[in-house]
């Protein structure tokens, strides 16, 4: 007998079958979790932003965020302000730190102005401008929230990949490469430069802070051009608003 | 082993040594390079593996006789695509924090060809229960395989395990490095893991020449 599943009506049958059946099942998944992730990015924001202005829980060698329970809180008591920075207006806005950086860099491409959300925070008498940045590691997209004080001179940052590989390129979100930043300098007298992950810079302990290079993880290099020219490209935007600080 | 017949222990026993999926069967090579420069990140994919072959071939295995032959590759694909993004989802959803450190395997465990190799050699043919063990079997034996590369490299290429220093610290000169130990920071680049499978291999083909092709 001719095995009934080699028929060509079959196949097709059992080939829209199976679509309807896992379409339906994932589009379901997808809409009844949608929340739950929602509000789990959303407390995340907020933890990376505290994170890059020092408000963390971490020990000797890890990176730890404060706990999800009192991230709301604490984003409250410690971040002042929230501005939306577009061309020459700044504006206020308590929900800027939900603006997509993704969807606000392809607004840029296509001529519509993007709109730069800075968040302002106030911890022990030191004010942080702390800002979101996106760009591109070996694999996927790579992130930070920069935390600088008014002459952009970085006080805390939290690196993030979506994809990096492990071990090397993801080790972007451990503290060795995290705390190399603090106290640079994003300019060279005066003039903004950026951050440069550099090999061989003769600095493993990173204790030039002025020279605008940090040391770069081996194994890592693309990821570490990544983080170089995401720091230049996005904070490089930032700098007309630096400027107006000054008076 | 009283819970399992002779027959069905030897479907979870031979994938760890004499069938093992890396070694013998040359499955999940990709992997294997990719991710095992952490033993964290080699332990976290290991039990992703087994939990996604696990299911998936009991899956594969219960529709096997509806199947039809000339799509099967595309339905088994179908299979475990839609497996892992419900576990992604569901992780995102109530255990973030795991997420984000499974996130970067969900692609890799959807291209492993050791899933749709044991769907092809073992779920298509087989009941659901055997189907099970295979997968367990299996999973455990490449499982092993990325532990032992994942641990070598971890602790030659950056003298930590689990992230934690085991031979000091590099910088400061302590432990091991104050007597003149150096990292090998080739133990990190994937060529090195090709390096420790292949003595995996030539170690386990010594200690058993039954193994060894003419």
């Amino acid at each position: 007998m001719e095995n009934r599943t080699d028929k060509n009506s079959y196949t097709i049958l059992f080939a829209i079958g199976m679509v309807l059946v896992v379409g339906a099942l994932l589009a379901f998944a997808a809409s009844f979790l949608k929340p739950n992730i929602d509000e789990n990015k959303r407390l995340e924001k907020q933890q990376n932003i505290l994170y890059a202005m020092g408000v963390n829980e971490n020990d000797e060698s890890n990176a730890n965020f404060v706990s999800t329970a009192d991230a709301p809180e604490l984003f409250q008591k410690y971040i002042e302000k929230q501005l939306v920075i577009q061309g020459s207006d700044v504006v206020e806005n308590d929900q800027a730190y939900l603006i997509d950086v993704k969807k606000e860099q392809t607004n840029a491409k296509a001529g519509i102005g993007r709109k730069l959300p800075l968040f302002v925070g106030k911890k022990d008498g030191k004010t942080f401008y702390i800002a979101p940045i996106r760009g591109k590691g070996l694999w996927d997209a790579i992130w930070a929230y920069v935390a600088m004080n008014k002459d952009m001179v970085v006080q805390g940052v939290f690196f993030d990949h979506k994809g990096e590989t492990a071990g090397l390129g993801a080790n972007i979100n451990k503290r060795f490469f995290m705390d190399d930043f603090i106290g640079e300098d994003l300019k060279n007298n005066g003039v903004f430069k950026g951050i440069d992950v550099a090999k061989g810079n003769a600095d493993p302990l990173n204790k030039d802070k002025s020279d605008n290079e940090v040391d770069a993880i081996a194994g890592a290099t693309i990821t570490g051009n990544g983080v170089s020219a995401m720091l230049k490209s996005e904070l490089k935007l930032y700098e007309p608003y630096f400027e107006t600080l000054k008076n | 082993m009283g819970l399992l017949s002779k027959k069905d222990a030897k479907l979870i026993t031979d994938p760890l040594a004499d069938n093992n999926p890396i070694t013998i069967q040359v499955l999940g090579i990709c992997s294997a390079l990719a991710i095992t420069a952490e033993l964290k990140a080699s332990l976290v994919m290991a039990i992703s593996v087994l939990f996604v072959l696990g299911i998936g071939n009991v899956v594969i295995s219960l529709m096997r006789n509806i199947i039809p032959s000339k799509i099967r590759i595309i339905v088994q694909l179908i299979v475990v695509a839609a497996l892992v993004i419900i576990v992604d989802l569901v992780l995102k959803a109530f255990a973030y924090e795991l997420s984000k450190t499974l996130s970067v395997f969900v692609g890799l465990i959807i291209t492993n060809c050791i899933i749709m190799g044991r769907f092809e050699a073992f779920a298509l043919g087989n009941g659901p229960w055997k189907s099970f063990l295979d997968g367990i079997g299996n999973a455990v034996g490449y499982g092993v395989i990325l532990i032992i590369v994942g641990f070598f490299r971890e602790l030659l290429g950056s003298g930590t395990l689990f992230g934690i220093p085991v031979l000091g610290d590099p910088i400061a000169k302590t432990g091991f490095y104050a007597i003149g130990y150096e990292n090998n920071g080739f133990m990190i680049m994937p060529p090195m893991a090709l390096i420790v499978v292949g003595i995996i291999i030539w170690v386990q083909r010594t200690r058993n020449k039954a193994l060894i092709e003419d």
